[in-house]
């Protein structure tokens, strides 16, 4: 445990002097396509007020000077399949941001959408003698949670404290100073494969750069595509990528539950290739341009032509929508069911509000809309990502939600476990106070 | 799978950096790198080629010909010559001293000409106070020059100078009679009390006619010397009240008109009268009268 405390808090100091040297990169490693934005930082609209959060949302401390798009190389379900591709195409990504910004980053802020996230609610519980909470007493308390068998292989990606109790008063986001003689917390823990972060370090190693900090897709989707008050009252994000779908549950503007369906934009455009015999690069313009989930009588006469115009000896074929949206619609329903069944298990039926927003590159599909609120809720919405400073018009669309997600977390990262100090950190400060405390009684 | 066959279209070819220009490109936007290079490399490269170039004398010495080849070009230019020198409030003498001393052969670039030192020099003539040079244009160098004014003659071991009202030095003469109208002075150090000097005579402007001169006893006082050996000492302050309070006296009592050889005033609470021996002799053989009539 102490290892992920050391690790975590060596990536927040790389974060914090990134940000005190008025650059850092942040990286999308996705599934189609790599995006790199290079934020500038300049200091001020820092949080000032006591809820951490400045003017504008938060989104006024940075600029966004440099931007940057590739075809994803060697990911494959949002995990780093080939490395060496997967290094070529972080390159070519943070060359052209760097290109665009005309400054060098070194520090770069990454999200992954894939290796299996598994979230974990923990509890802890420590006694107060009746004095108001510190900072060290909420160290203590996240240190009390006891840790759940997370298996072996997998590290410790999030751990937020998302609920704090003192004495029979709940739904504290901040105890600090509450008095009371019991405190308890409700803590979120999200673990991945340990290997996809080793790999994913391994990359970016490689690429002369340090990595200020990891974090889910999912999450960071939910962060960029969420409103305040969908956070607040409780919210479900679905980033439907193009390898891996995310799924995350918003509540009191904390996430509560993460994870991850193994399917995504790409297994659509698979099936569409298969179905069709075609190439991918075609399925896949086919199904940007063409698809659509719901079928309707004038589809039937609208046909599409598949010209492989450079295969030679390929013959002209047509094929009706109809018969595309027969081959989308099983693919993209199976993603939606998955995705049901992962709100299911996370008891999302329990939440005040049902509000479900579909974002990531597969959510354009046409008719997706009213195809998941037939599967998963009445509530759906498509949801964009927030407008940061200095965005490209081009990196505006849903596609990006997690990568303008990762700049606000980048710039106003939530408080982790291993943002507060160890309690065995405290002893030695406690120790001598108690011997001044003999001293003084006996002398 | 994927296709068999390699595309020449479809999907572009990725154009990922390879490791090395991607480490370049790195570098080439590191702020102090690039610094470095932009400025830093042409700099030493200008100031290595300077160095080379300049490295071997005999390429040197022949820079500097060249330049010098083509200062002189430019300085022997006629609009920059200068033909005549104009010398202007300058007495005849003066004149002739200035066009002595001033070693300027025309015509003459102004280049050449340093009308500081030349000033310098002119004004290093006691007989000029204060000297302008300038170059007008048309190539004439401008001397106007403000001579100084004789005041009073200056009788030294050696000869006779004249000096100003300062007291400065402005020239030499043969004999006193060259410049009778002036008064004469003499002694160690009279050339620094000469205002003084000119505010006596001033006040002894009653006797004027007899004034032979002025004496500075011991470089700190003055003895007014008049004819029939009559001499007035003054005192080392207030000469001229002293000097004065004589004049007063000699109006009210015609002193100086008696037979007396020394009036010292040096003390300033008595006067101090030295009769000529025969007066000696006068005055007491009339007190031996006055004496005789008492008893």
């Amino acid at each position: 445990m102490k290892t992920i405390h050391e690790s975590q808090r060596a990536m927040r100091a790389k974060r914090q002097a990134a940000i005190d040297r008025g650059v850092v990169a942040v990286l999308d490693i996705g599934s189609s396509k790599f995006a790199c934005l290079i934020l500038r930082f300049d200091g001020g609209a820092m949080p000032t007020g006591d809820d951490g959060i400045g003017s504008l949302a938060g989104q006024s401390g940075f600029r966004v000077i440099g931007a940057a798009t590739t075809r994803a190389r060697g990911v494959r379900f949002g995990e780093i399949h080939a490395s060496p591709e997967t290094e070529r195409a972080i390159r070519t990504v943070v060359q052209a941001a760097q290109k665009m910004a005309g400054v060098r980053v070194d520090h770069v802020i990454v999200t992954l959408a894939g290796a299996r996230p598994r979230s974990y609610g923990l509890t802890g519980e420590i006694d107060l003698d009746g004095t108001a909470v510190t900072e060290a007493d909420v160290g203590r308390v996240l240190s009390a949670c006891d840790l759940p068998d997370i298996g072996a292989d997998r590290e410790v990606l999030h751990a937020q404290p998302v609920n704090f109790a003192v004495d029979h008063r709940t739904g504290l986001l901040d105890p600090r100073g509450q008095i009371g003689h019991r405190l308890t917390t409700d803590m979120h823990l999200v673990t991945i494969d340990a290997t996809a972060i080793k790999t994913l370090c391994h990359c970016v190693q490689r690429c002369d750069l340090e990595l200020a900090g990891i974090a889910s897709s999912a999450y960071v989707s939910g962060i960029a595509a969420l409103t305040e008050d969908e956070q607040e009252l409780g919210a479900a994000c679905v980033d439907m990528g193009g390898g891996a779908t995310g799924v995350s549950i918003f509540l009191k503007k904390h996430m509560i539950y993460v994870d991850s369906v193994r399917m995504g934009g790409d297994h659509v455009t698979g099936d569409i290739a298969s179905g069709f015999r075609t190439s991918r690069a075609l399925a896949e313009r086919i199904k940007a341009v063409n698809g659509g989930v719901v079928a309707t009588g004038q589809d039937d006469r609208d046909f599409i032509a598949i010209d492989e115009a450079d295969e030679p000896g390929a013959e002209r074929r047509t094929i009706s929508r109809t018969e595309l949206i027969g081959v989308m619609r099983p693919r993209v329903e199976e993603i939606l069911e998955e995705v049901r069944a992962s709100l299911d298990a996370a008891g999302f039926e329990h939440l005040p509000s049902q509000r479900i927003v579909l974002t990531g590159g597969a959510s354009q599909i046409p008719g997706i809309e009213s195809l998941a609120e037939r599967i998963l809720g009445p509530y759906v919405r498509l949801g964009r990502p927030l407008r940061v400073q200095g965005l490209p018009q081009a990196a505006t669309g849903p596609a990006f939600s997690s990568i303008v997600g990762l700049c606000l977390f980048a710039a106003y990262p939530q408080d982790e476990w291993w943002d507060f100090e160890l309690p065995t950190e405290r002893y030695p400060a406690r120790s001598l106070r108690r011997a001044l405390k003999w001293f003084r009684e006996n002398w | 799978m994927r296709p068999l066959m390699i595309r020449s279209s479809g999907t572009r070819r990725d154009p990922a950096p390879s490791r090395i220009r991607y480490r370049l490109t790195r570098l080439w936007l590191t702020p102090l790198f690039r610094a470095a290079l932009l400025k830093g490399v042409p700099i030493l490269a200008l100031g290595l080629g300077v160095w080379w170039y300049l490295g071997d004398p005999a390429r040197l010495d022949d820079l500097r010909a060249r330049i010098a080849e083509v200062r002189r070009a430019i300085e022997e230019r006629p609009e920059f010559m200068v033909h005549t020198m104009e010398i202007r409030g300058a007495s005849a003498e003066v004149d002739e001293d200035l066009r002595e001393i001033l070693p300027v052969d025309f015509p003459v670039s102004s280049f050449d000409l340093d009308v500081v030192a030349m000033r310098k020099i002119v004004e290093e003539l006691d007989a000029v106070a204060a000297a302008e040079v300038r170059i007008r244009s048309g190539g004439v160098l401008e001397i106007r020059v403000t001579e100084r004014v004789p005041a009073v003659v200056w009788r030294r071991f050696d000869g006779l100078d004249l000096l100003d009202r300062e007291g400065h030095r402005v020239a030499s003469i043969a004999h006193r009679g060259d410049r009778a109208d002036l008064p004469l002075i003499a002694g160690e150090g009279a050339d620094e009390a000469v205002p003084e000097a000119l505010a006596i005579l001033a006040a002894a402007r009653p006797v004027a006619p007899r004034i032979r001169g002025l004496r500075r006893i011991g470089a700190r006082r003055w003895d007014i010397i008049l004819d029939r050996g009559q001499i007035i000492r003054l005192p080392e302050t207030g000469a001229v009240d002293a000097t004065e309070r004589v004049m007063a006296l000699d109006q009210a009592a015609e002193l100086l008109d008696r037979d007396i050889s020394v009036v010292d005033l040096r003390d300033p609470s008595r006067m101090v009268l030295r009769l000529n021996p025969g007066a000696v002799a006068a005055f007491r053989s009339l007190r031996g009268l006055a004496m005789n009539e008492d008893t």
